[in-house]
């Protein structure tokens, strides 16, 4: 690692300050951004760490909308987020990822094949930062980018409980992330569909499949349904024609889980 | 530099540390516990699980400044004063749970934080849980059927010996 | 022979691992833990291509940058040797292998990635690493060379120009006469053909290596602490071949060393350059590997392409074998790299089978990649893998029942003389065949298949046998195939005045469990408690002399070493005895630690002999030495021949190609057991690769010679997750009919055994859906199966 400055503010306010100099960073739980250090592939000047920002904890259900921290670490969603996003999480990672990893951190990081992105996808989410709101539809933006300015941090989100939903993911062997994961939502007015570690463009909304779906909700629906797999990502762990079809068997078994 | 202060195995422990200094550096080349062991680069392989505030972590994951003020627990706080092995430690004893002992620490720390959390896991669960701590000599076998011996289920009926 | 009552001690009993204490209290001593006053750290500044030629290296900025002691170019190592080869194959010309100079740092050519470039020791690692990154490299690109067969096509980029081509050699055993061998396939009744792949591996003990180099200029004495198999090898090739140092001049010290699977016996460039830099910069100097460093500097292994072909006669008698394999070398050759595909994988393929004509044909090739070498198991897994394939295949093609093509064409008879130079000494194939059916429950299979395929699953189940020859010797007859090196070991047993016993062991513990199974056998043979023996390994300053651990030949040859040294220790001690009861040795008797005179009711106790021995008052001082100390070299008169039969299930999800296995089956022979608890652990240990090898991992590498997995991100390791409780059974036992314990070692079945029947159960699966599948090669990833599914 390069070296860098170390600083752990109190309060969102402190941490915004501490992230206007140039080169700062946020540290959220560290558990991708730790590596990447290790590796010398980033150079920040300073590390803000958001990990002592209280405004930022918790995880609560009011109204039909789950609240969750910025700062919330995978275990505190999987111990108290609503069951689908609870389970998801409780996949993410291994136990003692989950116990520093957060779910600002893994949102602002945007891997194309993170397990968050799909839920926030399918789950009407708002993106809560220090300075605005950013629909979910809005946030993700390709692979690693996302709406969030410069030193701008998530301080939590917001997402509608659905009547019904599950989280569907096929493993990558080595890393256990997402190879494929498909979070299908039902709603009153229709049925969302966010997939992730499938495409070239990052975590995405399968229209056709949600169109379908809230049109009849049962596996079946989705027979003769199927992606471009030219926009799948192809690697050693699955070619592009292997996505496009594991996208569609974790759609459909997400479906038969929830139906 | 600055300055981070923990407890570390019940004992107040305190350094002066660089920024990018991890918690797993800390631990073995200024408090000279080097029972926790590095494996990897990754976060993969868990022969560095500590427990910072009775959680299971990764201490090569983590600064050691993000652990000021936490309680640390490492492997070598966890036999007894008389230097009597616990439970878990025995049972990976008397079952074989061990062969070259590099990814043990991290082992015996992960078990700890799952029987805390569930004291009488099922074989999958246990399987499960172990999802960040790799090892390369036993075949899990062994610490599978340590881990739930741990947590007082027979596992006399375990395949095989 | 299993005791009695297990928890008895000696030989056959399961007492705990006395080393486990240390492990499990984190008070364990492995290199990494071991800091030297004053010492500096060396990071390498390693190739990120893969085949470069290096016009010009600029250190001056980085030597100006803080807290650097010295930067190492290949330039510093121009006058110091090459890391040696230590197997000289001659080719089916009678020429000799093609052998590279493989130097310490890159001496103007890059050949691999990962290869070091330069080496910076500076007072920090975070030192050495900033000022490695203001070193100005100037390479010239070449070509990168990694598919085999284009290596060897004509014309293709040659990873060394110095030599004539990338071929190290074209070696044939066997059946040498292509007409003859060609015959007996045209008259066959049926040949079955299989091409297949046997993926490189990267081994992945859980502990990186570590080396630390310390130079005392008031002795003129260096001391290497390494993470080693062999420590005694590796100060010999340090000392003879590289650095060009006196052996008594040097101490190298492995401590508890965190796995190894072959990865750690080589003798690797970081060693020789801490060595060389302690001295170089007046301080110690530490190295350190990370994950992901050792992704592309640790040997790998496997990585075999082959063609085989089995011919049958209408009885589906077994007639012939030939076998086509190209394998991969790498950039350089590792210490046992070419004996690996050569004679520790052609000797193996005849497996358990009396097929009369044999012939392996192998070529070697350099390529721009890692080098190479032995990974657990060593060219018996490769031959395995082909055989046990091609058996299963022709099973299916013929309609026969693999289980019952296997049991009649077995060797009964021993001993056996193969067609590719082996002599099996001892074996009962079909007593483990006939075990394993009953472990694996081979009745039941049919029932746990309609509960699988109840829940839209596919269940398989695959079968194979194998054998392996460990405890590779004697050293005459290795020295005429090309071994540069004896392989016998040695055991130093000394007896304290007061009873208590140190072993000095030339072969090197860590994870076998040697503290405690060695003591077992001393303690046996004396009739004295457990507690009274310890072992001493892992010390060129401690112990006299060893080959260290590897081709699960450590009880086989150091065993019986030990055995060796305590027998003279016992034949001395009865002299003493004899002096004392006033006898004649030949009456006297050792039991439970008394001497006794036959046939009458004295007796001295083992701690008065041992007393006697040291404080010698009364004493035959003008026919024997006083103090009780032996030494034993053991040089085995044959390999040993563990062998056994493995079953797999699996299940298939058709949906996504994902397997999963269900329960996994074996039945050994390792002749007599020492320790049961150990010899189970070291079984599991080796499914656990085993089944890793054929379902998860994968060295690959793009064209341009970049390593794809190159760290655990998608390198896959199995997890406790991906395997199964598995049942092992040991209670065939043909005891080793040429060494004095009768064992023959268990470090390396359950990884040769058991990639064949995951492979097996898998087409089985498959095929049960009428898929005409009938090879994937490994890993069966979910993405592999899915597409062999899917045309």
């Amino acid at each position: 690692m390069y070296e860098f400055e170390f600083e752990t503010p109190a309060t969102v306010a402190e941490a915004v300050a501490a992230l206007a100099e140039e080169e700062a960073q946020a540290l959220g739980g560290g558990q991708t951004l730790i590596p990447t250090l290790k590796q010398r592939l980033a150079m920040p000047s300073k590390l803000v760490s958001l990990a002592g920002i209280a405004e930022m904890k918790g995880v609560s259900i009011a109204d039909g909308v789950l609240t969750i921290g910025g700062g919330a670490t995978h275990a505190d969603v999987a111990a108290e987020a609503c069951p689908p996003l609870a389970a998801l999480a409780a996949g993410i990672g291994d136990p003692a990822v989950r116990n520093r990893g957060t779910i600002g951190g893994s949102l602002a990081n945007n891997d194309p094949a993170a397990d968050y992105p799909a839920a926030m996808l399918a789950l009407k989410s708002t993106i809560v930062t220090d300075r605005r709101e950013i629909a979910g539809d809005d946030f993700f933006q390709g692979l690693f980018e996302t709406a969030l300015d410069e030193g701008e941090i998530i301080t939590g989100v917001r997402c509608d409980i659905p009547e019904a939903a599950h989280y569907q993911k096929f493993d990558q062997p080595a890393s256990r992330f997402a190879l494929v994961g498909v979070f299908v939502a039902k709603y009153a007015d229709g049925v969302r569909v966010g997939v992730t570690g499938a495409s070239e463009e990052g975590a995405f909304r399968w229209r056709e499949a949600e169109a379908a779906l809230s049109a009849s909700f049962a596996p079946d629906a989705l027979e003769g349904l199927s992606l471009d797999a030219g926009s799948m990502m192809g690697d050693l762990h699955g070619s592009k024609d292997y996505r496009a079809h594991l996208v569609a068997v974790m759609t459909k078994r997400a479906v038969a889980a929830i139906s | 530099m600055a300055k981070v202060s923990m407890t570390v195995n019940g004992k107040a422990a305190s350094g002066d540390v660089e920024g990018r200094t991890l918690l797993s550096s800390f631990l073995r080349e200024e408090l000279g516990l080097t029972g926790t062991h590095v494996g990897c680069d990754t976060s993969q392989c868990g022969a560095c699980v500590v427990h910072v505030d009775g959680k299971a972590v990764k201490a090569c994951t983590m600064l050691a400044l993000e652990a000021e003020g936490t309680e640390v627990a490492t492997i070598e706080g966890q036999a007894g004063a008389d230097g009597s092995l616990n439970t878990i430690q025995q049972a990976f004893q008397d079952h074989h749970g061990l062969q070259c002992g590099f990814c043990t620490p991290g082992m015996v720390m992960s078990a700890a934080a799952l029987l805390k959390d569930n004291p009488q896991p099922s074989e999958q669960e246990v399987r499960a849980y172990l999802e960040g701590n790799l090892c390369r000599c036993t075949g899990y076998h062994n610490i599978v059927k340590a881990i739930m011996a741990a947590s007082g289920q027979d596992v006399s009926g375990i395949a095989a010996e | 022979m299993p005791k009695d009552n297990p928890n008895s001690g000696g030989i056959g009993a399961s007492p705990k691992r006395r080393e486990d204490v240390r492990f499990l209290t984190g008070a364990g001593n492995y290199t990494d833990d071991i800091n030297v006053h004053g010492q500096a750290h060396v990071h390498f500044l390693r190739a990120d291509v893969a085949h470069a030629t290096i016009n010009s290296i600029d250190t001056s900025a980085a030597e100006a940058m803080p807290g650097v002691v010295k930067i190492f170019t290949g330039a510093d190592f121009a006058e110091v040797g090459g890391i040696p080869c230590g197997w000289g194959v001659t080719d089916r010309h009678g020429d000799p292998q093609q052998e590279p100079r493989h130097p310490i740092i890159a001496d103007g050519t890059i050949r691999h990635v990962g290869e070091i470039v330069a080496a910076v020791v500076a007072n920090t690692l975070e030192q050495a690493r900033d000022a490695a990154e203001a070193i100005d490299l100037d390479l010239g690109d070449k070509p990168a060379v990694v598919d085999m067969a284009a290596a060897l096509a004509e014309g293709s980029t040659k990873v060394h120009e110095d030599l004539t081509s990338n071929l190290c050699y074209d070696w044939v055993f066997g059946n040498d006469d292509d007409t003859a061998v060609q015959a007996a396939f045209d008259s066959a009744a049926h040949v079955t053909t299989l091409e297949l792949v046997n993926n490189r591996l990267v081994a992945n003990p859980m502990e990186p290596r570590v080396a630390i180099g310390e130079y005392s200029r008031g002795t003129d004495e260096y001391t290497l602490h390494t993470t080693s198999q062999n420590p005694h090898v590796i100060r010999l090739l340090m000392c003879a071949f590289v650095l060009g140092l006196p052996e008594h001049k040097v101490r190298v010290v492995a401590p508890d060393v965190g796995g190894g699977f072959g990865s750690k016996i080589f003798h690797y460039a970081e060693e020789a350059f801490c060595t060389h830099a302690a001295k170089a910069c007046g301080r110690a100097v530490k190295w350190t590997s990370t994950r992901s460093e050792a992704f592309i500097s640790d040997a790998h292994g496997r990585d075999h392409v082959s063609k085989i072909e089995l011919a049958l006669d209408a009885d589906n008698n077994f007639t012939a074998l030939r076998t086509n394999t190209m394998a991969n070398m790498g950039a350089y050759l590792s210490t046992f790299s070419t004996s690996v595909p050569s004679y520790l994988h052609g000797t193996l393929m005849a497996g358990n089978y009396k097929t009369p004509i044999v012939q392996v044909n192998v070529k070697t090739v350099f390529t721009n990649t890692v080098p190479v070498d032995a990974y657990r198991g060593a060219g018996r897994p490769e031959a395995t893998y082909q055989l046990e394939r091609v058996i299963d295949k022709a099973a299916r093609e013929l309609g026969a029942d693999p289980i019952a093509l296997r049991r009649q064409n077995f060797i009964t008879q021993f001993p056996y003389e193969t067609p590719v130079a082996l002599t099996y000494d001892t074996g009962d194939y079909v007593a483990t065949m006939d075990k394993l059916e009953q472990v694996a429950d081979v009745a039941g299979f049919a029932a746990r298949r309609a509960a699988s395929e109840a829940k839209g699953k596919l269940r398989g189940f695959g079968v194979n046998c194998y054998i392996e020859a460990c405890g590779i010797a004697p050293s005459n007859i290795v020295g005429m195939l090309g071994a540069r090196a004896g392989l016998y070991d040695a055991a130093t047993v000394r007896v304290n005045a007061t009873g208590s016993i140190s072993v000095f062991v030339g072969a090197h513990s860590h994870g076998q469990g040697h503290e405690t199974s060695f003591p077992q056998v001393v303690a046996e043979m004396i009739g004295i408690d457990e507690s009274m023996v310890d072992i001493v390994h892992g010390d060129t300053g401690r112990v006299p002399f060893g080959m260290g651990t590897y081709g699960s030949r450590s009880i086989a040859v150091c065993g019986s070493a030990m055995v060796r040294a305590t027998e003279k220790i016992i034949a001395k001690a009865k002299k003493i005895a004899a002096h004392l009861m006033e006898a004649s040795d030949a009456d006297i008797e050792l039991k439970d630690g008394q001497f006794t005179v036959a046939g009458t009711d004295k007796s001295v106790a083992w701690g008065d002999v041992t007393l006697t021995a040291y404080v010698p008052h009364n004493y035959p001082l003008e026919e024997l030495e006083p103090g009780l100390e032996e030494t034993a070299f053991y040089d085995p008169a044959n390999f040993t021949y563990p062998a056994g039969a493995y079953a797999c299930e699996v299940e298939v999800d058709p949906d996504t190609g994902k397997v999963s296995i269900e329960r996994f089956s074996a039945a050994d022979d390792f002749g007599n057991i020492i320790n049961p608890m150990i010899v189970d652990g070291q079984v599991h240990g080796g499914l656990g690769q085993g089944i890793g090898q054929a379902l998860l991992e994968n060295a690959a590498y793009d064209a341009d010679g970049q390593l794809l997995s190159a760290s655990f991100m998608d390198y896959a390791m199995p997890r406790a997750d991906d395997v199964p409780f598995y049942q092992v059974d040991h209670s065939c036992q043909t005891p080793c009919t040429h060494n004095p314990l009768g064992v023959k070692g268990c470090g390396e079945a359950g990884a040769i055994g058991s990639p064949p029947a995951v492979v097996n159960a898998v087409v089985d699966a498959l095929q049960s859906a009428g898929q005409d599948v009938t090879h994937i090669d490994m890993p069966l990833s979910p993405a592999r199966v899915w597409a062999a599914m899917n045309g």
